[in-house]
């Protein structure tokens, strides 16, 4: 078993045109590194320092990180976590 | 060019007169790879502002697990101005990020979200930061009866 991590459209350049990868680890913040380790650069689009960028979703079974610890979210086999682009401007 | 059924030209218009002053915005989505807009779905602005949109957390993730089910695709994503023309701001060219999308943009300013009068629509591509105008081509009847009448260009870009 492993999480298996969707990606949007825009960061498949850095999965080899991949709809989605795997990974492990026991938080958001370790499964990323992980991925990152087969998909380099992927990463620094989604994570700015130790916060999620603003304007990118991430949602592990369906909810947003946000209001379940972001980065610190804690995950396991069998999750499936979703990354999305926010959809938004001025 | 992007091409619009009249029927989904009039829904977008209509969402951005019913939400103004704040910004309307949505999808119009269609079969991956086809570039047909098809299904109009408008979305909350979860920002609630006249200056901002941004779609709702949630409903962004409903909508995209939505058109994977359905195989398709965002083909075009809009939204609307209401103090300002229908052109990309500058927020709207760096947060810009699916390059495949039409960026339809519909402007209500100067009392235009009032009386029932066309509105014009404008669509652009935005990629890399870079935005570039096309045509917009409105043709008669309602893509989803598969019904397209005669072509009839409407402010060509």
């Amino acid at each position: 078993m492993a999480i298996e991590v969707k990606v949007p459209t825009i960061l498949r350049t850095y999965t080899g045109g991949e709809k989605a990868v795997s990974g492990s680890g026991d938080t958001l913040g370790e499964l990323l590194d992980d991925v990152e380790t087969r998909n380099e650069g992927i990463r620094a689009r989604v994570v700015d320092g130790d916060e999620l960028r603003r304007f990118v979703n991430v949602y592990v079974n369906d909810e947003d990180v946000r209001f379940t610890g972001g980065l610190g979210t804690d995950v396991k086999d069998g999750d499936t976590v979703v990354i999305l682009p926010a959809v938004a401007g001025g | 060019m992007l091409t619009l059924d009249q029927t989904t030209y009039e829904a977008i218009v209509a969402h951005a007169r019913r939400d103004h002053p704040d910004e309307a915005c949505g999808v119009v989505a269609g079969p991956v790879g086809s570039d047909r807009a098809e299904r109009f779905i408008p979305m909350l602005n979860a920002a609630m502002s006249p200056t901002f949109y941004e779609f709702d957390s949630g409903e962004l993730l409903r909508l995209y697990q939505d058109l994977d089910d359905r195989d398709e695709e965002p083909v075009v994503i809009y939204h609307s101005h209401t103090a300002t023309e229908a052109y990309p701001s500058r927020t709207d060219i760096s947060l810009a990020q699916e390059p495949g999308a039409h960026y339809v943009l519909v402007s209500t300013s100067d009392g235009a979200h009032e009386g029932d009068t066309p509105l014009p629509i404008r669509s652009f591509r935005i990629v890399d930061g870079q935005v570039s105008e096309e045509e917009v081509s409105i043709v008669s009847g309602d893509a989803a009866d598969g019904v397209a009448g005669a072509e009839r260009p409407r402010n060509g870009g």
